[in-house]
């Protein structure tokens, strides 16, 4: 017995937590692990018989190669942005909020019904309008999971997904409404918005960038200077610690649902009214769930989310370029974005913990 | 009453990629992991079983029995390397359960579709397609006689092969957990990983290899949609919410792998229930809906009415830090 305790050695390698790691180094371990992620797209390009510096070049051209290029990628920035500042409030608290798809539906669905319906009104109120009934839709969306967690704690994570479908079935059964259709044609498509529903553009995008850049800085004012954002910071700690404070943990979860959702639901006024200038099934189009990677990536924080949700958004446009130029097929966006945040979510451990290889004691006790 | 017999004979083929989801993520809770990333490795399953299908016919010589086998391993191989990646981000580099799981299912919804396409371009005809021979290895089994028998030839004996495995799987792995001793090592490590690992269990073993298999099981049930569903074509999204729906299937379930079957069938008939009983007036939509809503509706119940005994296992979503014992 105590001959096998002596032959059993020091593992070859073991983890030490770190008590703290110089800002620097965090930085430099996240390089490496992107750069590891970039390079393994590249060997998948490879083996699909591309170049991947030609590819990755294309990419980076068709992102930011042209002015158009440019407003298109700022273009799909703004929803990526707001829907991840959106999610951000709730994964703070962790709260899985992973219906911000069907969120932006709701409110496309509600700034398009004005869009619709009210659109004799002066072009100014019907935009108000429908931002505002876009905002409260969305809200009040999310906050539907997001009271029956905190009264009785149902799953929010399959909840809110499931709150998905629902939003997307509706916006197909609205493309079959006559009354929504263009009444000169026969496919089941909701008819494009008068230039009363339509948002303006500076710069040549339509001016959801400002209202973005204005959110980033409400958001970060809200999280770090408000009472509501201390809260959500406690709540996302512990929630018995909030409780035993006297807060009202379930006033805080449904009121920063509400937040959360009403963000997405933005995000759907700012796609059928500035973006596409209509509704249709991919008006949200994956943003829900690309908006997730964005709140991680980011680190919660606005300010990182905008460079964040600008790469992400170069991904997407440049993979649409490489499908023209190398028929590489448009989905290489989602795949280089799941590559990506799994060597980030990695690269965390290596932020967190200090690996300590077998025989390397004498330079730690050196160092 | 011909149509409540075929509206269930459909429910038990359209329910069976939700039973095999169910199951795998039944698997990978019991060992403590909530693997969010069904929906992935259902996408990846689903486009390597193609695969699999595809390259067995070209290289294994034609159509058949090969390309159905070939289909069933690279689809358990493919979900099993997306529960790897799972495994390893979550147990050896202790990372967040809920996004990595979400991110599986970003990153597996990419791949199928960005590797269904790339089979189309890399085909004659420019979308792919097993052969004929091959989709005949997934169509209902005739058994002679037993087939034509009224009624319980159509309930019982006349279904494609993948919905006896998952059956039998389903039966098997309900033995497992209940009698086998691995399967009841396995339960103490997902309900109490500390108090496991001092009984001399190696936690980390079985966490990765029951969120491994877990993934593969899931990746069968991808495959099945692709090779059965969508009669081994590939269609853009064709997994489409059947993961998340699984996902849920585990809570109805209650961890009880006997019980899936029958939610399987419940939900199966759900999504084609459309079919076998129109109402008129009622749009088309708000069927598609009713899956959904019914998960929400059970979702909330099971909620309201928690008991001990039929939830998740403890440890479940939570990493297992052993210096933090």
């Amino acid at each position: 017995m105590s001959k096998e305790i002596r032959e059993h050695q020091e593992p070859f390698v073991r983890m030490v937590k770190r008590a703290s790691i110089e800002p620097k180094k965090a930085w430099l371990i996240r390089g490496i692990a992107l750069l590891g992620a970039i390079i393994t797209g590249g060997l998948l390009i490879l083996t699909l018989g591309h170049n991947p510096f030609e590819v990755y070049a294309s990419m980076v051209q068709g992102a930011f190669g042209k002015k158009i290029a440019i407003q298109e990628t700022v273009k799909l920035t703004i929803p990526l942005l707001i829907t991840g500042i959106g999610i951000s409030l709730a994964f703070k608290m962790r709260f899985w909020n992973i219906g911000a798809e069907g969120q932006i539906l709701a409110g496309a669905i509600a700034a398009s019904s004005i869009a619709i319906y009210f659109d004799h009104l002066p072009h100014a109120i019907v935009l108000i309008l429908m931002g505002l009934a876009a905002f409260i839709a969305g809200g009040i969306y999310g906050m539907i999971p997001a009271f029956f967690k905190a009264k009785w704690n149902t799953n929010e994570t399959l909840f809110t997904l499931m709150m998905n479908y629902i939003a997307l079935q509706f916006v197909i059964f609205l493309e079959h409404q006559a009354s929504w259709q263009d009444s000169r044609s026969t496919f089941p498509k909701v008819r494009m918005f008068t230039d009363t529903a339509r948002l303006p553009k500076v710069f040549g995008v339509h001016i959801g960038w400002i209202i973005a850049l204005i959110i980033v800085v409400a958001a970060f004012i809200y999280l770090t200077k408000t009472k509501h954002g201390y809260e959500i910071s406690v709540v996302g700690e512990s929630a018995n610690t909030a409780r035993y404070a006297g807060m009202n943990v379930r006033r805080i979860l449904v009121r920063t649902m509400f937040l959360s959702a009403a963000l997405a639901g933005l995000v759907g006024f700012l796609q059928v009214s500035g973006s596409d200038g209509t509704l249709t099934e991919t008006t949200a189009g994956g943003v829900g769930f690309t908006a997730i990677t964005v709140a991680w990536l980011g680190h919660m924080n606005p300010f990182a989310m905008v460079v964040v949700s600008l790469f992400i958004a170069m991904l997407e446009r440049g993979s649409n370029s490489i499908q023209t130029s190398h028929n590489i097929p448009a989905s290489a966006a989602d795949l280089l974005t799941g590559l990506i945040l799994f060597f980030m979510l990695g690269c965390e451990f290596f932020i967190n913990y200090k690996l300590i290889f077998r025989g390397s004691r004498k330079e730690e006790a050196n160092g | 009453m011909d149509n409540i017999i075929n509206l269930l004979n459909a429910a038990v083929a359209a329910g069976t990629p939700l039973l095999l989801g169910t199951l795998g993520e039944i698997l990978t809770e019991k060992s403590g992991n909530l693997n969010l990333g069904v929906e992935g490795m259902m996408f990846m399953g689903a486009v390597s079983g193609l695969a699999g299908g595809l390259a067995a016919e070209q290289w294994l010589g034609g159509a058949g029995v090969m390309a159905a086998v070939g289909a069933l391993l690279i689809s358990f191989l493919a979900g099993a390397l997306g529960a790897l990646i799972y495994s390893f981000l979550t147990i050896t580099l202790r990372a967040n359960q809920n996004v990595t799981g979400l991110t599986l299912t970003i990153f597996g919804t990419g791949f199928g579709n960005f590797f269904g396409e790339i089979l189309g371009q890399r085909s004659a005809t420019g979308f792919a397609q097993v052969t004929q021979g091959t989709q005949a290895m997934f169509q209902p089994i005739h058994f002679g006689a037993l087939s034509d028998i009224p009624i319980l030839g159509k309930l019982l004996f006349s279904y494609n092969w993948i919905v006896y495995f998952s059956v039998a799987l389903a039966i098997l792995m309900a033995w497992f957990f209940k009698k086998s001793r691995t399967g009841l090592n396995l339960r103490a490590v997902g309900e109490d990983p500390a108090t496991a690992d001092a009984a001399g269990i190696n936690v980390t073993r079985y966490k990765y290899l029951a969120t491994i298999v877990g993934g593969g099981i899931c990746g069968i049930g991808g495959m099945y949609m692709c090779m059965v569903t969508c009669n081994g074509i590939w269609v853009h999204g064709c997994v489409s919410g059947y993961g998340w729906l699984a996902v849920a299937l585990v809570i109805f379930a209650t961890w009880n792998p006997a019980r899936a079957i029958l939610c399987g069938i419940i939900f199966g008939g759900l999504t084609v229930l459309r079919m076998y009983f129109p109402i008129k007036g009622l749009a088309t939509q708000f069927y598609d809906m009713v899956p959904y809503i019914v998960t929400i509706v059970v979702l909330v119940i099971t909620s309201i009415r928690q008991s001990r005994e039929h939830s998740q296992p403890k440890s479940c979503g939570n990493n297992y830090f052993r210096e933090e014992r």
